[in-house]
């Protein structure tokens, strides 16, 4: 746990001088290897894409990524597919990531910074605590906070999924804020104060306007987590109205079986499109959190 | 210069009482959750481990029964103990050894690092979520993608790969060791911190290639390595989506991908035996513990630290 300072040089650096030395051969070699890696890697998610528009008897017909005929049908299968349309579904995930993301960026960037920038007694300690949650399965607190929430009525809502979130459940964002706020120049504050700011004003002004790349990086991790994930929904919710768009695929796979392969793999593009998307728009705000935490994926 | 020389004799009193009441003001959305949603959960659930807590009316105390029903009269968990542990010394190593090998091929110096190194990480930023395990389904299947191939390319007829119990598990192995991708990106910030001189004295002195890479790259790399070992063995033990997914929840064929999270979720929430779940869950914990326990005592041996 160094204190790394958030930078892009740590995953932007010039190119090693070491590659300069070897021969045009082994470079081509190397090309030719990291391409076919390259290609085997992607085929299956090239397939799943490919798939989704071609007629169903094409599907097995050919391993070609083209789609002779193209068509959208399989999607308005997949669509409709299920008792409650998957527009429902994509809606209550896109409510549960928004709020999640609320969350975390709230309550997490006031509890790093306090750790990061407050004196108190109990800093350390309860600092200690933290990074040892980061840790913990949560497998340790699961059927507890099920009957907690059980007994509130909060099973079969989206309020399990949302509420601990402002509650600054997820350490790991704590961490990557720790880690940037550690590199905000203590100056700012010092001049801060003496112009009479409290720790309020100096959040609000200084802190939190210098971190935008963390609170980006961290809203965008929150996102596609809670957009992927399937095992607190599929405890929480029972009814296939409140389902999110993972819970919805899940039992599509279960109705149609191996059925209708077009519509199913038409409704699992659609739920990764939006990842897709952010990874498209976010990438080196991705890669660069993944370089300075070392932690997830 | 005037900061510095204020905050040299201490601040006023008033802004340390602020700082006081700020520090736990700011903590304190952190600190209920801590108390509420962690601890009393932590302390609740090892209660309950000591019950016979179900559906069916108030926990009865059972002192130690639950853990030594797992430990000397439950088949299941064994099973799930196998599973997991063969999943995790498979994947781990094999996405440790794939992230380093294209880690390094990277690090040459090549034009398109970007584009590669995004090529990379897509799986592991979209391998967690259903779709991905819906796909490999249909990739492993009896009429899926890879026999297609493989009778397009061989002309052999494979099985049915997910159905198959000797084979079911090593598709979740290799799904996981597909999403290498973030241990590559951490391998590729780690190379970046090697000083190039290193390379340079060595090749003056006249050390071939992979002389280099096993005398400089491998040690200096070894804190890293560490940490990716540590980090994705917990997270191969916690794995449960794509064995939820390829089995439709039952962790078949014949209980061959039943992994410890998912046999969890079974005693949890389908059979709703709360205290044996959650004895469960303290046995995962400990587990879990115990692995990076030993990782960090092994690290003495083999971790290269500067100083």
């Amino acid at each position: 746990m160094t204190d790394t300072v958030y930078a892009s040089s740590v995953v932007e650096a010039a190119a090693m001088p070491e590659g300069a030395k070897s021969s045009p051969l082994k470079r081509a070699l190397v090309y030719a290897l990291l391409t076919a890696v390259s290609f085997i890697m992607l085929y299956p998610l090239l397939w799943m894409v490919s798939s989704s528009f071609k007629p169903e008897n094409e599907i097995f017909a050919t391993t070609s990524l083209i789609p002779q005929e193209f068509t959208l049908d399989a999607y308005r299968r997949g669509w409709n597919g299920l008792s409650v349309s998957f527009g429902y579904m994509f809606l209550n995930s896109l409510l549960i990531s928004v709020l999640v993301v609320i969350g975390n960026l709230m309550s997490c960037s006031m509890a790093a910074y306090a750790f990061t920038r407050l004196q108190f007694k109990g800093r350390g300690f309860w600092f200690a605590l933290m990074l040892g949650t980061l840790m913990m399965p949560q497998h340790a607190v699961l059927i507890p906070q099920y009957l907690m929430f059980l007994k509130f009525g909060w099973v079969n809502t989206i309020m399990p999924l949302v509420v601990p979130k402002f509650f600054a459940i997820d350490a790991f964002f704590i961490f990557l804020m720790v880690q940037f706020f550690r590199g905000i120049p203590r100056e700012l504050d010092e001049a801060a104060i003496m112009d009479g700011a409290g720790p309020l004003r100096i959040f609000l002004k200084v802190i939190l306007p210098l971190s935008t790349p963390v609170l980006a990086t961290a809203a965008v991790f929150s996102f596609i987590w809670t957009w992927d994930d399937f095992f607190a929904p599929l405890i929480y919710l029972n009814d296939i109205e409140k389902y999110t768009a993972q819970l919805g695929l899940r039992t599509f796979v279960d109705a149609t079986a191996q059925s209708d392969w077009g519509a199913l793999l038409a409704m699992s593009t659609l739920t990764v499109l939006p990842i897709f998307i952010l990874f498209l728009l976010f990438q080196r705000l991705l890669i660069e959190g993944i370089a300075t935490t070392g932690m997830k994926r | 210069m005037s900061i510095a020389d204020a905050s040299n004799a201490g601040p006023p009193l008033s802004v340390r009482l602020r700082s006081q009441l700020g520090g736990y003001g700011f903590l304190l959305p952190w600190l209920l959750g801590f108390v509420v949603l962690t601890l009393g959960p932590a302390v609740s659930s090892f209660y309950l481990s000591l019950t016979d807590f179900g559906l069916m009316g108030p926990a009865n105390w059972v002192g130690a029964e639950n853990y030594v029903r797992i430990a000397s009269d439950d088949p299941r968990f064994w099973t799930a103990m196998r599973v997991t542990f063969t999943f995790v010394l498979l994947s781990v190593p094999l996405k440790l050894m794939f992230a380093l090998a294209i880690a390094v091929a990277l690090n040459k110096g090549l034009r398109g690092l970007t584009v590669f190194r995004a090529i990379f990480y897509l799986p592991s930023l979209v391998g967690g979520s259903v779709a991905i395990a819906v796909l490999w389904r249909q990739v492993f299947a009896g009429d899926g993608v890879l026999n297609q191939v493989l009778a397009a390319l061989f002309g052999y007829e494979g099985p049915s790969w997910i159905s198959n119990p000797s084979t079911s598990l090593y598709t979740l192995v290799l799904l996981a060791a597909w999403q290498f991708g973030s241990s590559m990106i951490i391998f590729l910030a780690g190379l970046r911190q090697i000083p190039q001189d290193m390379y340079e004295a060595a090749s003056i002195d006249g050390a071939s290639r992979s002389r280099q890479f096993f005398k400089i790259t491998l040690p200096l790399l070894t804190p890293v390595i560490f940490f990716n070992a540590v980090i994705l063995t917990i997270d191969a033990f916690k794995a449960f989506t794509s064995a939820f997914v390829v089995s439709d929840g039952s962790g078949g064929p014949i209980d061959t991908t039943l992994f410890y999270t998912l046999y969890l979720y079974q005693e949890a929430f389908t059979n709703f035996r709360f205290g044996y779940a959650s004895a469960l869950a303290w046995v995962l914990v400990v587990i879990i513990a115990i692995f990076t326990a030993l990782s960090f005592m092994s690290a003495k041996y083999w971790v290269h630290y500067d100083d």
